[in-house]
């Protein structure tokens, strides 16, 4: 066990939990935000990306003693009322399904378009195939993206 | 007992606090159900505060059940949507059977819910009626009030709770007409959209109890092994690591105060497995011993005449499918507490009442004294109708008398699941000198989940084919007929069941034969369509109009036979499951031998529609999983062991390999049927058929990209 101090959604926490510990397991039980998924503990679904000083993370493959220093952003911290305008537009496009990779999504989303504010439909689906998504959103996360960056509906 | 059966009742009585409360009860259903008893289905709670409460007793994985199935109930009652409040039902002995699945929690409850609102409505006109001194026809109920015009009185439900919960309920109540609808047909938000965007949705995976421990499980690799023996020294050496112990004769239950020591835990467990009978197993022996069980007598499902005296020109051709898992993002976990007398059990289940049973028989309890909370499900698709999960943390939690949560890593979902049979399939066909067929034979072979169950049903008709395997077109002979097997790989329900497997192989064969008779496949199929016809099919009436309705429709949107871009092609299909039709027309380019799909539009007629937003949803998702089925899930077998592990060699589809789908639906003021799964089964021969039009080469086994 080891003591680290987490700069997560903007506090100071502390947590005392094995070094070698994924950043997911952290954020979920230690820290109770779980709005962060477990999917597939490998980096292959996305469903646990966070962002680590702004860049898209996959937090199941990450242990803790990496991210120690550094700024990270959960799907609860993304913006201080749920009102980011990823998330509101994923509200009037109805993007989820089951939800659960949903959190996933919308952090990759917002890492996309912090640094590609005005994706082409290409760019979205190049990036975002990073994400699984079982109930087959994918149309919806597309329009929905498209539809915060262009700030009305693609269609 | 009740000497209530065959007829149905509402009761009603005044809530705590005053207000009106109705329980609608009705029938089972099949004649099947024990003592021919009746049970409510779902609840309503109306209180002062004017708040109105729709219990839903199915479980929410996506499909929409918190928000379609109140607003059934919302449009008889005249509510105002605003005022809807939901509560999830757990477990019940008061709800019927509360499985989720067959995609029939529309179609079940449509009946009883609006006859539960259109009562409560009804009440609430009597109660105002009442205290206004007026005639109840001169009252009538809009958006949550009832108003009386003539005098320009008006009454919240909240306020008229009280009264209406005194009066008696009626028992023939008028139902409204389509046309009248303000809720039901409407695209309205699902219910259940904000907490799905901000991280606050609740899934059983994110359910904590204070002092919780967490659980991973070591199961034998080897379908049918068990535990010989193991050491736990390393692994009670891991940091937190509380208990490690047997909980079933083939598994190993390693217990810590967070999910990541219980995976190092078991990651360093010593387990020497007793490889049992299945360790030669394997995924090729599978499939021949189903090609060798096609010449066995099977079970007749569908027969029109004797096939073998129709004469004419042979088609022959068989094809085959893999075992497949169903691989939800949300793995498998449940949460339980057991307390010597008594276990609660919180779980992303689709069968509570099953995990109740399972449960309480694994702990040794009475199933009164095993209660379950249904939480939110990330994704079901079927796996969550087995009680696996919840009955492993019951097991745990008695083990180590305290609360526990079982994790399943994605790999133990992969390795351990229940798995869609793979199957064979024989047909054959006798075409008259126009290429029509005069006789159609289909033999479908594959292990019966049900019958490994322990249901193997009526004459060996495994109950699942009833709603899953009909033919819908009209042949002066024909003969479908099932030939089970058996086999130790565990079997589960996945999404479609068996309509994807004899979805595929009709759907591919009726393109073979419109080949072999030189014409277009659309028009082949509508020509065995053109007549109105019923087909009967165990309980169930095809009507050959409707599927020839959802076809044309299909068809005209993709502009079938319209001129392509240069080397597309489309393929065509139609399946009816579930009560609904279904037709898809795929749009595919050729890259080398690799298929490459590039538009879906697909046309459902489901029958009434209850919200098409929900629908749409319903289709497009049920596309983009069907296209995973197709192209590339395989479940292979291999020395005993399920080969594949995560989703990198079991791959969904991604964003940059999805076409684009459109989604169209009939309009119908039939009853709502089926919408989670007809939309899969069309989308693999579509695919298939698309590719022999751009190749002139026919698929005949899946996955396509093998």
């Amino acid at each position: 066990m080891a003591d680290f101090t987490l700069r997560v959604n903007g506090s100071d926490r502390k947590v005392s939990v094995a070094p070698e510990t994924p950043l997911l397991w952290v954020l979920r039980d230690t820290l109770q935000l779980t709005g962060t998924k477990f999917g597939c503990g490998a980096g292959l679904c996305g469903a646990c990306t966070v962002h680590v000083d702004g860049a898209s993370t996959r937090s199941c493959s990450i242990p803790v003693s990496q991210v120690a220093a550094k700024n990270i952003t959960t799907i609860e911290g993304l913006s201080p009322n749920g009102q980011h305008p990823l998330q509101q537009a994923w509200i009037a496009e109805e993007v989820p399904q089951c939800g659960y990779c949903q959190s996933g999504q919308i952090m990759a989303a917002a890492a996309l378009l912090a640094k590609t504010p005005n994706p082409s439909e290409e760019q979205i689906s190049s990036f975002m195939s990073t994400n699984i998504c079982r109930c087959g959103t994918y149309d919806r996360i597309r329009r929905a993206i498209q539809r915060a960056t262009q700030g009305r509906g693609a269609r | 007992m009740t000497p209530l059966s065959r007829r149905e009742f509402i009761t009603a009585g005044a809530a705590a606090g005053a207000g009106l409360v109705i329980g609608f009860y009705l029938p089972h259903g099949s004649s099947g159900s024990p003592g021919g008893a009746f049970l409510p289905n779902a609840y309503l709670k109306i209180t002062p505060d004017n708040k109105v409460t729709i219990v839903v007793a199915r479980s929410e994985m996506g499909q929409g059940v918190r928000t379609s199935l109140p607003m059934i109930l919302a449009e008889e009652l005249e509510a105002d949507w605003k005022q809807i409040q939901i509560e999830q039902a757990g477990a019940s002995t008061l709800f019927g059977d509360q499985t989720t699945g067959g995609s029939a929690s529309v179609r079940t409850t449509w009946d009883p819910m609006r006859k539960a609102g259109a009562a409560a409505r009804e009440m609430l006109i009597s109660a105002a009626a009442l205290q206004w001194g007026v005639s109840r026809t001169s009252c009538k109920a809009e958006n949550g009030t009832v108003v009386h015009s003539a005098s320009n009185r008006r009454a919240t439900y909240g306020e008229l709770a009280a009264k209406a919960a005194t009066l008696p309920v009626p028992t023939d109540v008028p139902l409204k007409q389509a046309k009248d609808y303000k809720i039901v047909g409407k695209p309205i938000p699902r219910l259940d959209t904000p907490a799905k965007v901000n991280g606050s949705a609740e899934y059983g995976i994110d359910f904590r109890l204070p002092g919780m421990k967490y659980a991973v499980i070591a199961r034998c690799p080897i379908i049918g092994g068990k535990v010989a023996s193991f050491d736990d020294k390393e692994a009670r050496k891991i940091s937190g690591v509380s208990y490690v112990g047997k909980i079933s004769d083939s598994s190993i239950a390693i217990v810590a105060d967070s999910v990541w020591g219980a995976m190092e835990g078991r990651r360093v467990l010593q387990v020497n497995w007793d490889d049992g009978p299945n360790k030669d197993l394997n995924s090729a022996d599978i499939m021949r011993g189903l090609h060798e069980a096609a010449s066995k007598k099977g079970v007749p499902l569908y027969s029109v005449g004797d096939v073998a005296k129709a004469s004419g020109r042979r088609v022959e051709a068989a094809y085959e499918l893999p075992f497949m898992a169903h691989a939800p993002m949300e793995p498998g976990n449940a949460t339980a507490h057991f307390q010597g007398s008594k276990c609660e059990i919180w779980a992303p289940t689709q069968v509570p009442q099953d995990v109740r049973d399972s449960a309480s028989a694994a702990v040794g309890l009475d199933p009164d004294n095993v209660k379950v909370n249904v939480l939110l499900i990330g994704g079901g698709f079927g796996r969550r109708l087995e009680h696996d999960y919840a009955v492993e943390a019951a097991q745990v939690s008695k083990a180590i008398n305290g609360p526990v949560k079982v994790i399943w890593t994605r790999e133990d979902d992969m390795r351990n699941s229940t798995y869609r049979p793979a199957s064979y399939h024989k047909l054959s066909a006798a075409l008259d000198g126009q290429g029509w067929p005069i006789a159609f034979t289909h033999h479908f072979i594959s292990p019966s989940i049900n019958a490994q169950k322990g249901s193997p049903g009526e004459g060996g008709v495994d109950p699942d084919l009833k709603d899953e395997a009909a033919l819908v077109y009209s042949f002066p002979y024909a003969l479908l007929e099932y030939i089970p097997t058996e086999t130790p790989v565990p079997l589960g329900w996945m999404r479609s069941v068996y309509a994807l497997q004899v979805g595929f192989a009709s759907e591919c064969f009726i393109d073979e034969l419109a080949t072999a008779a030189g014409k277009d496949p659309l028009a082949y199929r509508l020509h065995l369509l053109q007549k109105d016809e019923d087909i009967k099919y165990f309980d169930a009436t095809w009507r050959t109009a409707r599927m020839r309705g959802v076809l044309q429709l299909a068809a005209d949107k993709a502009g079938w036979g319209k001129p392509l871009p240069s080397g597309h092609h489309q393929g065509i299909a139609c399946f009816g499951c579930f009560s609904t039709y279904a037709a898809q027309v795929v749009e595919v380019s050729m890259e080398g031998d690799q298929p490459r799909i590039h538009r879906v539009v697909g046309a459902m007629d489901c029958g009434q529609v209850i919200n098409p937003n929900i629908l749409e949803q319903q289709l497009h998702g049920g596309v983009i999983y069907g296209l995973a089925n197709a192209l590339r899930a395989r479940i292979t077998i291999e020395k005993g062991r399920v080969v594949q592990g995560n989703f990198d060699d079991y791959a969904p589809m991604r964003m940059n390999e999805v076409p684009s789908v459109e989604a169209y639906f009939v309009e119908s003021s039939e009853p709502p049927s089926g919408a989670g799964e007809p939309p899969i089964p069309p989308l693999a021969p579509a695919i298939c058929n698309a590719i022999y039009a751009a190749t002139k080469k026919r698929i005949r086994a899946l996955p396509i990209l093998s």
